[in-house]
This record gives structure tokens, sequence and C-alpha cells, in this order.
């Protein structure tokens, strides 16, 4: 089973780094760019099934390690069986 | 009196925090591994600056899990003194022993300068009369912007857990913030370097009157001995 983690800076918080890189877009040519958020993609392979439980804990190390709450959102999608 | 500085794989300024300690304030000064899981007699645990776990996937994010964390903790929860610098502040956010997150620098460049600060009224936890209005500590950081929700920052301000603000804000931290103290008022976290500032070489001595504002309201004698 293949899970991906995405992490993104919290909307209401600055990313500076997402500034910067839609900038580098604009001065490249990008029209009509309303913004630019920099965020990070884990890619998880577990021999394990989906369940409940293997959710409650990958939630659990979402939010304790993967990302911080107070600044980033996160989300997972998981392929495979 | 027995102050303990930690060590991570990637810590680069625990030589400066144990001088600062041992020869700044003459002060019995070990270091404990982060492997440790016990911290033994301590009666202030710095947590110092660097690049602990070379800063992946967040500043402090791998440190905070280090074992010694667990003890440091438990240590804080008694009533221990901690005090965080630069990366040790990130890690002291990250365990949830300080609130708010430190970010990317607005300015996205890495701030190396001596900065002017001002010394905010931070209640009985923190001896502002050691400090003065003003003092000047160094900075090296490349993720000191302090974040906080709005309720979180006004909940700062009315606890009066601001301990330092930027005269010229660096790197765009909410309300020039440079450093915090919790609400209990033992656990410290500053993005500015005091153990980089008490050598005759460095930019000024002031670290050596941070390191008392921080221990003389809980160990007033050390105040007398070096009066």
């Amino acid at each position: 089973m293949k899970i991906k983690v995405f992490v993104t800076p919290k909307k209401n918080v600055l990313d500076p780094q997402g500034v910067a890189v839609g900038h580098a877009l604009e001065s490249l040519g990008l029209k009509g760019l309303k913004g630019t958020r920099v965020g990070k993609v884990v890619e998880l392979e577990l021999d394990e099934a989906d369940s409940p439980q293997l959710r409650a804990q990958l939630d659990k190390l979402c939010r304790d390690l993967l990302s911080n709450p107070v600044i980033e959102d996160y989300h997972y999608e998981i392929a495979g069986k | 009196m027995n102050i303990a500085v930690l060590q991570f794989p990637g810590s680069n300024c625990d030589q400066d925090a144990f001088q600062l300690f041992a020869t700044g304030l003459g002060l019995p000064t070990r270091f404990v591994w982060h492997k440790d899981t016990k911290l033994g007699d301590a009666d202030l645990v710095v947590v110092p600056g660097g690049f602990s776990y070379g800063d992946y996937l967040r500043c402090g994010a791998i440190a905070r899990f280090s074992p010694i964390m667990a003890a440091v903790k438990e240590f804080s929860e008694k009533g221990g003194l901690v005090l965080g610098i630069c990366n040790g502040f990130q890690i002291l956010c990250e365990a949830g022993m300080l609130p708010g997150a430190l970010i990317r620098n607005s300015s996205l460049e890495f701030r190396c300068v001596t900065c002017d600060l001002a010394v905010e009224d931070a209640g009985t936890a923190f001896n502002t009369r050691v400090l003065g209005r003003r003092i000047r500590l160094p900075i090296a950081h490349g993720e000191g912007n302090y974040r906080i929700d709005d309720a979180g920052k006004a909940q700062l301000e009315a606890n009066g857990q601001i301990l330092l603000r930027y005269v010229d804000n660096p790197n765009g931290s909410m309300g020039g913030i440079a450093g915090i103290r919790n609400e209990e008022g033992n656990v410290f976290g500053m993005m500015p370097h005091p153990d980089r500032a008490f050598e005759r070489f460095h930019p000024s001595s002031d670290g050596i009157a941070v390191a008392r504002a921080v221990l003389s309201v809980r160990y007033p004698d050390l105040l007398k001995k070096s009066a």
C-alpha cells in the first residue's frame, strides 16, 4: 500500500517561500497568478492493509511529526490495497 | 546550582551555551546527550542552537522526539527552568512546551546580525531589572519568523509572556517577537543568542544579563554573588 502525505502551509499563514516562487513564475511570463503555496509530499510504502485503526494512527503521526498544526495543514491519499 | 546543556546531532551552539554559564556566570555546567533518558540533578536545562537533525522536515521537528526530551518535558512540568536558544526555541515550540511556531524569514535570507532588542515586562518570571530596557544580541537564523494565531498572540500579550522584541524586525516575526515564555513562567525561548554575547570579542556582553534574568527570580543569591 502506498500513502502520499501532502503538507501545506495553512491558508492564513504567511508562506515566504511561496511568495518568492510566485514572483519567479511571474517573471517567467505566467499571467494571472493569484497565489502560490509551497508544501511538501511524504511518500510512504507500507506492508499493511487500510483500516480505521491505521488511519487513526496515520492522523496522529501527521499531527505529531509530519506536519505542525500551528502552521500547516495535511491530507493523505492511499493507493493500492 | 547545576546547568544542563543538551546536545543533539547538529547542535552547534552547545559549546557557546556551556561557556556562557560555565565561564560567563561561573556555574557548574555539564552536557547531556540527546539519547540519555535522565537529566540528573539540574536547576536549568539549556536547549542550544544549531541545526539539530539537519533541520529536516521542519526545524526542531525531529529533535523533539529525542529520548531526552521526555525527561525535559517532565522536568518542566514539575516547574524546572528551561531555556531554548535559536534552534532550541524552535525545538521547544515543536514540542508544544512553548506556543506558536517559527517559519522561514520573510526575506528568505539567513540573517546574521546584531540586533537591538526591546525588553518587555514579562512579569515576575523574567527579571528585567538586570536587563534594563534595551539590549543588543546577535541573531543567526533562517527560520526565526514567529507565528501564532490571533487568539494565541492576544494571550501572550495579556499574560506578559513576551520577553524581547526586535527594534528593527529582521525576519518578519509577528509583533517583532524575538523571545517568549510559557504561561507558567518556567520555559523560555528566544531566537537571539545570549550565548554569543559575553566574551570580550563578542558584539555585546548582554548575554550574561539574559542568563541572570532567567535564573535570578528563582535563585536570587546568584545576583548577590556577582554583585
